[in-house]
């Protein structure tokens, strides 16, 4: 069943890809694939999980579609923590920022979610580049999240970049373990170089993850792991 | 089949139209072909003509008629646009504007008037066939006595040959803007800033250009290229022979996609005798500028029997090309050491300076040589600093904004060629105002590659109408942090530098970061033309206009009446 939702996923954003040369009839159509996290996670308890967070987009300067995708596999129980596959379109509304509206569909090991979401996607002032999002799930319930990042460049190819990235929760999804307020807090600190042009980027660094608030509590209470610290190795990757 | 009708229909047109046939020049015939290109670094397929990149120096005499025929062996369509020719709009090369193009297989024959002298050249106008290397030069020799003399020549063609090919290029700056800058701003030159100037002082200056989201660094978008000249990387070495003290005619051309190069030769002074193909009155330098697209002429007299360096090191010195003049085969100069600073933009660049009056910068104006200050509206120029005018100081280029970064400095501290020095050997017409003017801000957002004109891009523009007859007045305003090669094609460009009715003959007029730069057109060929920035990806990106000219005798294939 899991494998199935992990096909079906891929399976329709292309479908969804597929029919968006007809949205797209004005202008050249660029299109990109990009995966900002590809690591092999190693924590402070022994976990070990492989990590992905990337997206894929076609489209014109004025009109995107994006397919995102981030997951969590933990490698000693073969489950998935998160997996999150997101369709969006996506829009300029400022010199720096983008609209984007789109569904995204949640199928970790365990409970299934359907959302709509709709944010923004850009670059703040002091270059750092931002993603805010807001989601209403098929049993209603809402939550948001804020990525933020920051490129350091330490030389023009060695760059430490810190991340944070947020989810609040404006009411309690027991199901899936979501108690209303901040749920979930990740930072990151992560150094690559880059290998060959800007396509190939092999990255060490440190991550943290810790449930906050009532989402803390329900791990608690299901015996789940509330907080994690990692060290990291991975690669940036851009077609 | 179509195409051969129309050529057809175009020959019969054409003999109609010109009465006393003009002889003709040798024929020449150019195969469109995938290549391969060498720099010794890197082995790609490219684009060439006949079967090479660059393509061969076509020569023509003014007066003669030309014909080229064009066969296109690549699996797309192409063109050739003979750049800085006047001509026939039909011959002019650009598809969608001039003509439909030529179609895999097909073969196109461009006939037209040759109506001019010097050095041109031609590219292709169809994707990124030009980058990828299909480009080739053109030497018209007069039909009266030139007012120079020369004992030999050679056509140098500067090119930024990129391994990568031009549709990855323009995908990968779509993506990250950034993506080819490998000279930004690091903590390196954060701690070397903070030594420098303080930490308050670096932290202000990063918090400006950060508010801003823009970077000092955003001087060259497609770095890691391999200067080439005549196709030959620095290693592969091109060499001109000459005789000692022989005096040496060079026609640079710069056929780069994206890259201005500064152009010396250590230990010769550079006599200019021509640019974009029309004579000006000699100016001596050791260096000079040369912005995509535009061409200089160049008489140099090297007297001792050694090799000397033809160096070309680009504007933000992220590479460059260099080649040898030598008496005998076989020799190569010592390249001297490329420059490491590279320039950084300024606030005056980015607009940004109260003091700076853009294009015109009086702050470093010398009364001394320009008494008369033409075609200058004073009740029209706010925030001009008159306390500060320079009465007899050696000026900084008035053609870049007051405090930029961009400005060029000699490396032997000598005379760097300024815009301003360009005067017309001869005015190419009678000298009357123009009877209207056309504003044009050159506009664009880095962060997300997109060039404009007035802010639109050209799928969305309309398109420039001319009538025919008038002179027009272009006046660019630049908005963006970026130098931009305005080339209209089919018309001359008479670039205001102030100098009157010797004011230059350019058909491509580069317009720096931050400042008003105009040029005036008289409106004498029928049509529709393209009208664009030459560097390859803010054209393909949007910084682009059709020009119509409306009225004027009948063209001979008036057939291309659906607007854009």
């Amino acid at each position: 069943m899991k494998k199935l939702n992990l096909i079906s996923a891929p399976v329709g954003i292309a479908l969804g890809l597929m029919a968006f040369p007809a949205i797209a009839m004005e202008g050249n159509i660029f299109y990109g694939l990009q995966l900002e996290q590809f690591e092999y996670r190693y924590g402070d308890e022994g976990e070990k999980s492989a990590v992905w967070d990337g997206d894929a987009f076609a489209g014109t300067d004025e009109l995107k579609l994006r397919w995102q995708s981030n997951g969590e596999q933990d490698l000693r129980e073969d489950s998935f923590e998160t997996l999150e596959n997101r369709l969006v379109l996506q829009t300029p509304i400022s010199d720096f920022f983008d609209a984007k509206a789109g569904v995204r569909l949640d199928t970790p090991t365990g409970q299934d979610r359907w959302y709509g979401t709709v944010g923004i996607a850009g670059l703040a002032p002091q270059w750092f580049e931002v993603d805010a999002d807001l989601f209403v799930s098929e049993t209603g319930d809402g939550s948001a999240r804020l990525d933020i990042e920051f490129e350091g460049l330490l030389t023009n190819h060695l760059i430490l970049t810190p991340s944070l990235e947020t989810d609040i929760a404006f009411s309690d999804d027991r199901e899936i373990g979501i108690g209303q307020g901040v749920s979930k807090v990740e930072l990151g600190l992560r150094l690559s170089y880059d290998l060959i042009d800007r396509a190939v980027s092999p990255y060490i660094g440190v991550a943290h993850e810790r449930k906050l608030g009532k989402t803390a509590d329900f791990a608690r209470d299901e015996d789940e792991d509330r907080d994690a610290t990692y060290v990291v190795i991975g690669m940036r990757l851009m077609y | 089949m179509k195409i051969e009708t129309a050529a057809g229909m175009l020959l019969a047109a054409l003999a109609v139209a010109v009465l006393s046939l003009p002889a003709m020049a040798k024929p020449y015939e150019l195969t469109v072909d995938y290549v391969e290109i060498d720099t010794g670094d890197t082995k790609t397929t490219g684009i060439g003509y006949n079967g090479s990149s660059p393509g061969p120096t076509l020569r023509f005499r003014e007066g003669e008629e030309a014909e080229i025929t064009v066969t296109n062996n690549l699996d797309e369509t192409t063109s050739i646009h003979w750049h800085g020719q006047i001509l026939p709009y039909q011959m002019d090369g650009v598809p969608g504007i001039s003509f439909p193009g030529i179609a895999p297989g097909e073969t196109f024959t461009y006939r037209f008037p040759v109506r001019q002298n010097g050095t041109y050249w031609f590219h292709s106008h169809s994707g990124f066939q030009e980058p990828d290397g299909a480009y080739g030069s053109i030497i018209i020799e007069p039909e009266k006595r030139e007012p120079f003399r020369f004992d030999r020549e050679y056509v140098v063609v500067l090119k930024d040959k990129h391994p990568h090919s031009g549709a990855r290029i323009m995908r990968n700056l779509k993506m990250m803007p950034d993506y080819y800058n490998r000279q930004q701003r690091t903590l390196g030159t954060l701690m070397d800033d903070v030594a420098k100037d303080g930490l308050s002082a670096t932290l202000s200056d990063r918090k400006d250009w950060g508010n801003m989201r823009m970077t000092p660094t955003d001087i060259e978008d497609v770095q890691g290229f391999t200067g080439l000249i005549n196709g030959m990387s620095p290693e592969q070495n091109w060499t001109g022979l000459f005789k000692p003290d022989e005096r040496v005619r060079l026609r640079f051309i710069n056929a780069s996609a994206m890259t201005y190069f500064d152009v010396r030769i250590p230990g010769l002074e550079m006599t200019v005798v021509q640019a974009d193909g029309n004579n000006v009155q000699p100016v001596t330098v050791d260096e000079f500028r040369i912005a995509v697209a535009e061409t200089y002429d160049v008489i140099v007299q090297p007297k001792e029997d050694r090799a000397y360096a033809i160096m070309a090191e680009s504007m933000g010195r992220s590479g460059y090309a260099f080649a040898s003049l030598a008496p005998r085969e076989g020799m190569r100069a010592e390249m001297p050491e490329p420059r490491t600073d590279g320039p950084l933009l300024t606030m005056a660049d980015m607009g940004m300076s109260h003091d700076n009056m853009p294009g015109m910068d009086h702050g470093a104006m010398d009364m001394t040589s320009q008494p008369e200050m033409a075609g200058m509206d004073h009740s029209n120029m706010p925030g001009m600093d008159h306390s500060a005018m320079n009465m007899g100081a050696k000026p900084a280029d008035p053609f870049y904004a007051s405090g930029s970064g961009l400005i060029p400095k000699a490396v032997n501290g000598g005379k760097f060629l300024s815009y301003a020095d360009l005067k017309a050997q001869k005015p190419r017409y009678p000298e009357r105002p123009a009877m209207r003017e056309i504003e044009l801000r050159l506009t664009g957002n880095m962060e997300r590659y997109v060039w404009s004109i007035n802010g639109i891009k050209y799928e969305d523009a309309d398109p420039i109408r001319l009538q025919y007859g008038e002179r027009v007045r272009f006046t660019f305003i630049n908005e963006t942090m970026m130098a931009h090669p305005m080339h209209l094609h089919g018309m001359w460009s008479m670039l205001d530098n102030g100098n009157g009715k010797w004011n230059p003959v350019k058909h491509t007029i580069n317009v720096n970061p931050g400042t008003t730069v105009s040029f005036e057109t008289e409106v004498d060929e029928p049509g529709e033309w393209a009208f664009h920035c030459h560097l390859s990806y803010h054209m393909a990106s949007g910084m682009f206009r059709k020009v119509i000219v409306e009225g004027g005798p009948e063209t001979a294939l008036n057939t291309n009446a659906n607007g854009n």
